[in-house]
């Protein structure tokens, strides 16, 4: 008698750990892992092109992880929310750094006026690092950390700061979100041209796969590109293609595909669209499987099963009849639990105004719980698999994808990595992006996309605001008395060659910049210093202006 | 001749969705809009006022640092001979909004604004001007 792929996927289930929970409806009504059609055939999650779950198991081992995103002031303030979150049973450390940080520079830069410590928390030095992870066991717990352009040096601030507290490199578990082609594109925090970034993104990469087992190297982040303005379509096309870039980026530098490959993580946005939402997760799992596979000939099964974050839609919320966000959150992330997601941000109601208070983080945190314990969603491995509507918008999104995928491989002559740096060049991405974003606007301001409380159903969207979250600019004066402090208690001799290693290490491009970077952090060496001298090899990227 | 807006992006902040989107709206109204592009600083924007002869700057802030920034830049102008009006669009909460005009602010939109108001609002702040 053959096997039927069903019979394959019960093998793996059984082999599965589980979690303990009563897998049935609320009415008593036992709920198999997952469906399919009575004849066994058909796609079961955890089997190639894993459309529907890279887990045979899915949420019967493990729920998603309820990563909230936090970081604010010095990096006291933020190692004290860790804390916090590690005794009330966190299992991830989830970094948000301020926009002086994001941008490479100091505390003390004119530029930064206004920006210390507001979205995030400001690190200058090591020794801010060290106050960020102090008496937080990092061989223990994981950490991601939000950065770009300057991920590089934040990284190897962090790789220093561990092992001056003890923890080898090789024990360090975590994701850096390190995705800078999306940066061009989308989130517009750059400093360094596109070409000298990616040689920055290999060294990381590289650096990972020999030493760090354990660090997901780059998080390949659609979440940007949606908010910034494309279809869903968009948003899934430019995040793979990003990702087959960084592939061919490693490739290039001579790593096997399988050393890499399954240490790359992604992250989506969830916007309100329910159905398209599920089909666009549905969809990426199926093409990087056979892209990676077929195009760059991955043979391992964790190189082939694509992970994600998912973030609900900031973009969707509105400051009027600011409690309705709760609901659009909500909806949101149901479509990221129903598409499969590994890990999971709700924003908060106050979202289109200000960073959250306490109180409606606390209140998007809950919406997780709810859906997570209260709903038995996540009893069923993909639930809406076998839908032909959603089947059939899985196929469609497909299909965007693979003409966009097409366009990018024609601009780059064959090659994804090149494809994606043209198309940044040209400005090819963000002439979509804002295309598509002002098609959207077109339809609410004549009527035919509905914003409930802004362009209908208004009665009561001009009430008394709620109670908003202040930043002050204490914190700023703070950082930059510290970092003064720490500028004048080093051995600047120390830095001065650190630096000039630095500057003549990144004018060869053959070598890899990490061990400079760990060595002038160590040394303390600031993050404006680093990124300042790096500059001076690769120049800085300026966008030029379209409408 | 079409009258000329000048549409800026101020500090760190990289969010230009809306910008971009602004910008399209006001030159489809038949306004001339030159775009600054990002990481402006008030003396930047103000030199390009001076330069460009705009006839109203609009400047895009959602990173909260509009209170630090936008009365920079308005001083910056004026400080330059340049008194063309100010608007700022962006997340700039309802009880920052008035802090904002005592500081020479002429208009403030937030987010949902529709853009038959945008467009209205922009010529009665340039018609209140003229007069």
């Amino acid at each position: 008698m053959t096997r039927t792929p069903r019979d394959v996927w019960r093998e793996e289930f059984e082999a599965s750990r589980l979690r303990e929970a009563d897998f049935s409806t609320m009415s008593g009504v036992p709920l198999a892992p997952v469906y399919g059609p009575a004849d066994g055939s058909g796609d079961y999650p955890g089997q190639y092109p894993y459309t529907r779950g890279p887990y045979a198991s899915m949420y019967r081992s493990k729920l998603w992880t309820m990563r909230m995103f936090a970081g604010f002031g010095t990096a006291d303030d933020t190692n004290w929310r860790f804390k916090e979150i590690i005794k009330s049973g966190g299992d991830g450390l989830s970094t948000a750094f301020d926009m002086p940080t994001l941008l490479g520079l100091d505390s003390d830069d004119p530029m930064a006026l206004g920006e210390v410590g507001r979205c995030g928390v400001a690190i200058d030095t090591l020794a801010d690092m060290e106050d960020l992870y102090a008496g937080i066991d990092l061989a223990a717990t994981t950490t991601s950390m939000t950065i770009n352009s300057p991920a590089a040096a934040i990284f190897a601030m962090f790789i220093a700061q561990a092992e001056k507290a003890g923890t080898p490199r090789a024990r360090l578990g975590g994701t850096l979100q390190n995705d800078i082609l999306k940066e061009y594109q989308a989130q517009k925090e750059f400093v360094f041209p596109p070409r000298q970034s990616m040689r920055l993104v290999r060294d990381t990469i590289s650096f990972t796969a020999a030493e760090m087992p354990r660090w997901h190297s780059v998080s390949i982040s659609g979440y940007h590109i949606r908010e910034a303005g494309s279809t869903a379509a968009e948003e899934l096309a430019f995040t793979l293609a990003n990702g087959f870039a960084y592939v061919e980026l490693a490739m290039k530098a001579g790593l096997p595909i399988d050393s890499f490959a399954p240490r790359l993580s992604f992250f989506f946005n969830a916007h309100i669209d329910f159905f398209e939402e599920i089909a666009k997760y549905r969809a990426a799992r199926r093409i990087w499987a056979r892209w990676l596979r077929e195009r760059y000939g991955a043979q391992l099964e964790r190189s082939l099963q694509l992970r994600f974050h998912t973030q609900t839609a900031g973009v969707s919320l509105t400051a009027q009849q600011p409690e309705v966000n709760i609901v659009r959150t909500a909806i949101e992330a149901l479509a990221g639990v129903l598409g499969g997601t590994q890990s999971l941000h709700t924003n908060s109601m106050d979202e289109a105004m200000a960073l959250p208070t306490e109180k409606s983080a606390r209140i998007a945190l809950r919406t997780q719980q709810v859906i997570a314990y209260e709903t038995n969603v996540a009893h069923v491995a993909d639930p809406l698999g076998g839908s032909f509507f959603v089947e059939a918008l899985t196929d469609e999104m497909e299909r965007q994808a693979e003409e966009l995928f097409a366009h990018l491989d024609e601009l780059g002559g064959g090659s994804l990595l090149e494809g994606c740096i043209k198309g940044i060049e040209d400005n090819w991405f963000q002439g979509r992006i804002a295309d598509s974003a002002f098609e959207l606007e077109r339809k609410f301001n004549n009527g035919q996309r509905v914003v409930v409380g802004v362009n209908r159903f208004k009665e009561g969207s001009d009430e008394r605001g709620m109670e908003l979250l202040e930043i002050t600019n204490e914190d700023e004066a703070r950082q930059r008395k510290r970092l003064d402090a720490v500028r004048h208690g080093r051995d600047q001799a120390a830095v001065d060659a650190a630096l000039a290693t630095l500057a003549a290490e990144a004018a060869d491009p053959e070598i890899n910049l990490m061990p400079a970077l760990i060595d002038a952090a160590a040394r303390y060496v600031t993050l404006g210093e680093m990124m300042n001298t790096l500059a001076g090899v690769f120049g800085r990227h300026v966008e030029v202006p379209t409408i | 001749m079409s009258e000329r807006v000048l549409i800026g992006k101020v500090g760190l902040d990289g969010h230009d969705r809306g910008v971009k989107v602004v910008a399209r709206i006001l030159r489809d109204a038949g306004f001339e809009v030159i775009y600054t592009g990002l990481f402006q600083t008030p003396a930047t924007i103000a030199a390009a006022a001076v330069d460009e002869d705009v006839d109203l700057v609009g400047l895009s802030m959602l990173s909260g640092a509009h209170l630090t920034l936008a009365p920079a830049v308005v001083a910056e102008m004026r400080a330059r001979g340049c008194n063309a009006p100010v608007v700022v669009g962006g997340i700039i909460p309802e009880h920052h909004h008035q802090r904002l005009k005592d500081a020479g602010v002429a208009a403030v939109f937030t987010p949902g604004a529709p853009a038959e108001e945008l467009v209205r609002t922009v010529r009665a702040v340039l018609a209140a001007e003229g007069a």
